[in-house]
């Protein structure tokens, strides 16, 4: 009996050790089973179609192009590789005020030929009407909508989800905003927290370095949302004022609070990289005439290079994922731009900004486990580039 | 002497620097400080919000955070903690092992947003708990674990082998070992990565997003099937999207200094904890 | 040459070393012995001032290199340490090519001159009896050298700087007989341009090397003469006891 009891605490300990691992395992079941199902969808309204005139030349159409047309980018079917036809637009709206009700049938049921009169009388027309309007007799000619594939997913410049008749799916402003951040958080983050982790671990005596060392515990232990209202209230403002510009949301916002929440890590892990280095090392350098700074820039840090590389990829990595102060004060405007001026718009960001509103199971919903995935896959490839420079330090 | 000269620049501004990095905490703390510590009263601590949250308190969101720091433990520090004695005691040094921690660093790796998506996916959808205190509190369990695992290996590796051997020596099997020696040692350090976790899930806000936050919800919850508020996503609530975002702001302001308050005292709580083993050790 | 005069050292409040005196005459290997603890290597260890680096310590008494006060304030301390070189007990080269460990101390002194820093690395090679066996992998990592070429390194390291006074810290205890060996002869060598004091754990290594030599014990000067003195000869019982085996 208590041989059984000490197998089952031991299956216990067992299941516990593996868990996780199988969170890991159903985290990335349960993100790429939803992201995947976006690859091979066409981005049109659920239960819609597109068609155009009969004689049209033009068979399919991207969703680029689509928004184009709808947003009066282009005006002309040539531009699309048909004859030279002004297009008209018309979507079910537009055909419930066009028709009267008694055309159309009060619960519908006639619109079939609306649409259809419509199609007839437009050469040029494009219209976006329900599967259920398009019956045996209808004239017009159904076009294909482009699926989204992988590469006009990472490759698509605009990101507009819930757009009509048709969703733009283009991550490329999101993945540069968030690079862009990131690289900008790293860029300020670096050389103060460097210069901390070498004040602390080589030049001041222990009594400094006991006070400064609970300030950057407290520093990494403040929430995001704190750090966001921080930048909310505080360095938006100021950049604002500083750059005279219309909004204060901008990239550098985000820059400079996502680098203030990765100097503890880079502090820490930096420190512990120099005070690793043997004491022996120090002491080669010293006693061959060099002063401290000397000892520190050609010995030092070379030594501690793998640690500090490691540093700089886990903060780029807190940078990437990090979700609620960039929320906060990078102004979510989904921008194509490399400039730290003007608002932009990063990939948690988007996901925090719009799950709520994603009904799930639709194709937004989907989109937005996408990014996940995305994400994902960007801390996954840090953490595995990560443990293969700890290995090399280790052998 | 040259050498000497490009070292003072370079140790000035090396100093210079690093109480810039104090400052910048000195001044984030001092900031909110000030402005909330004007709000901060019984009433502010206890009343629900009122008049469109422009007035009254928190104490929804403060209950709200304390179920789920609660809720998210009682998974988090059991699994935790025996992850850690598994991973230390009864794992080698092999493939296994490193695969194990290569996957546990990844979890820890992994932005809470990540865990918001799942935490949707699998607990709200899936198993259907909906937006729940339940579906909140096992999404921010799995975001804590890797913190707990990794504090109780660092605790139990740091016994001295000595005691096992002595364990060991007298009869005792590896469980026996373990819970009556290793354990109550390793102890103070263990608690101490509790303490550090829970200030970590007190702040939380993209995992509970859209696994438990309610915008607006003056009551207290009877069941934990039931949505909750939460400080850090009433914060973000009052800060972004309020009704009259002006008005919000020194009731914002107060819920940043609350958040920070138990943030400081987990922190506090730990170090003092840390210290006072370190000291007994000797 | 090293004149040590009433010499007191503490780590904290535990002293380490009393009231020690002694002279190193230009030229010549001055041998420290005594057994582990006596405070031999701290005594070394403050002729270049590397104790500066541990905290809590305190010096008292007077210590002169060519005649100048090393403890004065006004001392520029690198180039006391440039003049006073050291040998560490286990070799310490650091993770850079063989080139570049030799020409550090020359590159932190301001030397830039590639030409000039060639000569000066190859002739410290030369010198350390190095420089045939790694003219080859100059610039390969110094890490890959067995245990006895990275001490010669070190040794070459801390020759290319020119010293007048060479530090050791029992330089072979790490070593093989043969790289012993190699290390003992290189010694003998340099005492004709150099002075050398080494700390050692091996009697019969004092006695091949050195001209004079120092026994301590608990933290105190028990005797300094000449090397054969001390051996044939030992004034206290203390040494008499230690150089014929009887305790340490």
């Amino acid at each position: 009996m208590k041989k059984l009891f000490t197998r089952f605490q031991e299956i216990v300990l067992l299941v516990s050790g593996w868990f996780t691992s199988i969170m890991v395992l159903l985290i990335v079941f349960f993100l790429f089973k939803e992201g995947i199902k976006i690859f091979g969808k066409k981005p049109v309204e659920e239960g819609f179609v597109m068609a155009v005139h009969p004689n049209n030349l033009v068979n399919s159409i991207s969703p680029g192009m689509c928004k184009d047309i709808f947003d009066g980018k282009i005006e002309n079917w040539e531009r699309l590789g048909g004859r030279s036809y002004p297009i008209e637009l018309a979507t079910l709206e537009d055909i419930g005020s066009l028709y009267t009700e008694e055309e159309i049938g009060s619960e519908m049921e006639h619109l079939d030929s609306c649409f259809n009169d419509y199609i007839n009388k437009h050469e040029g027309a494009l219209i976006s009407l329900p599967k259920s309007a398009v019956s045996s007799s209808f004239k017009g000619k159904i076009i294909s909508v482009k699926k989204i594939s992988l590469n006009s997913f990472i490759r698509g410049i605009e990101w507009f989800p819930t757009s009509k008749p048709v969703a733009q799916f283009g991550i490329l402003p999101l993945i540069t905003g968030t690079l862009l951040v990131s690289l900008g958080a790293i860029l300020f983050a670096l050389p103060l927290g460097l210069a901390c982790a070498i004040y602390m671990a080589e030049i001041t005596n222990k009594r400094t370095r006991s006070f400064m060392k609970p300030i950057v515990e407290l520093l990494a232990g403040i929430p995001s949302v704190v750090y966001g209202f921080f930048g909310l209230v505080v360095i938006v403002p100021l950049i604002q004022k500083v750059f005279h510009l219309d909004v204060g949301e901008t990239a550098l916002s985000g820059s400079i609070i996502l680098g203030i929440m990765a100097l503890p890590t880079i502090i820490t892990i930096s420190e512990d990289a120099l005070r690793n280095v043997p004491v022996s090392m120090r002491e080669a350098s010293i006693a061959l005439g060099a002063t401290k700074w000397q000892t520190i820039s050609k010995v030092l840090i070379p030594y501690s290079l793998n640690g500090i590389t490691t540093a700089i990829a886990l903060g780029i990595g807190r940078a990437i994922g990090e979700t609620m102060a960039v929320l906060m004060v990078t102004g979510n405007a989904g921008n194509l731009t490399l400039s730290y001026l003007k608002p932009i718009r990063t990939i948690p960001a988007t996901i925090a900004a719009e799950l709520g509103e994603a009904p799930a199971g639709g194709m937004h919903y989907q989109a937005l486990f996408t990014l996940g995935c995305v994400l994902f896959v960007f801390t996954l490839a840090i953490n595995i580039y990560i443990n293969f420079v700890t290995k090399r330090r280790r052998m | 002497m040259d050498a000497k000269r490009k070292q003072q620049v370079v140790f000035t501004a090396i100093k210079t620097m690093s109480f810039l990095v104090v400052a910048i905490l000195v001044i984030i703390l001092g900031f909110i400080f000030i402005n909330g510590i004007q709000v901060i009263s019984w009433d502010f601590l206890t009343k629900m919000p009122e008049d469109g949250m422009l007035k009254g308190g928190i104490f929804p969101a403060i209950v709200g955070t304390v179920c789920l720091i609660f809720g998210s433990m009682l998974f988090a520090f059991p699994i935790g903690v025996l992850s850690g004695i598994y991973m230390n005691e009864y794992l080698k040094e092999g493939p296994i092992k490193q695969f194990i921690r290569l996957m546990t660093d990844n979890l820890a790796g992994i932005p809470s947003i990540v865990f918001g998506l799942f935490g949707m996916a699998f607990f709200v959808n899936k198993l259907g708990f909906g937006d729940s205190i339940l579906a909140g509190s096992l999404t921010l369990a799995i975001l804590a674990i890797p913190v707990i695992i990794r504090t109780t290996e660092e605790a139990l590796r740091s016994v001295d082998k000595t005691y096992r051997e002595a364990s060991y020596a007298l009869g005792a099997t590896k469980l026996h070992t373990i819970k009556k020696v290793i354990l109550p040692i390793a102890f103070p350090n263990i608690l101490t990565g509790f303490i550090l976790s829970v200030g970590r899930v007190s702040g939380e806000t993209a995992p509970i997003l859209f696994t438990v936050a309610a915008y607006f919800l003056p009551k207290l919850p009877q069941s934990i099937m039931e949505q909750v508020m939460a400080l850090p996503y009433h914060l973000y609530v009052m800060a972004t999207s309020g009704t009259d975002i002006e008005k919000a702001r020194p009731l914002a302001y107060g819920t940043a200094l609350v958040l920070i308050f138990i943030v400081l005292i987990c922190n506090l709580a730990a170090n003092i904890i840390r210290n006072r083993y370190t000291k007994t050790k000797k | 040459m090293i004149q040590i005069e009433k010499v007191n050292f503490f780590y904290g409040i535990q002293k380490a070393l009393n009231n020690i005196n002694l002279s190193v005459p230009q030229h010549s290997v001055m041998a420290f012995i005594g057994p582990s603890g006596c405070g031999k290597s701290t005594l070394l260890r403050l002729i270049n001032r590397m104790n500066d680096l541990i905290d809590g310590t305190k010096m008292e008494g007077l210590i002169t290199v060519d005649g100048m006060n090393i403890y004065d304030k006004k001392i520029d301390i690198e180039t006391l340490r440039k003049n006073v070189g050291m040998v560490f007990q286990k070799p310490n080269p650091f993770p850079k090519t063989i080139f570049e460990n030799v020409a550090y101390g020359l590159r932190v002194s301001g030397m830039s001159n590639a030409t000039e820093l060639k000569d000066r690395v190859e002739n410290a090679l030369i010198q350390a009896a190095l420089w045939k066996e790694v003219e080859p992998v100059l610039h390969k990592n110094a890490t890959n050298l067995s245990g006895g070429q990275q001490q010669r390194l070190c040794i070459a390291r801390c020759l290319a700087v020119n010293p007048k006074i060479i530090l050791m810290d029992e330089p072979a205890s790490a070593l093989d007989p043969i790289s012993t060996s190699k290390i003992e002869e290189l010694i003998l060598e340099l005492k004709l341009n150099h002075t050398i004091v080494i700390v050692t754990h091996n009697m019969q290594q004092a006695l091949r090397v050195s001209d004079y030599t120092s026994f301590f014990y608990l933290g105190e000067l028990i005797e300094c003469n000449t090397t054969s003195e001390i051996f044939n000869n030992p004034k206290q019982d203390k040494t008499r006891n230690y150089v014929t085996g009887k305790f340490g």
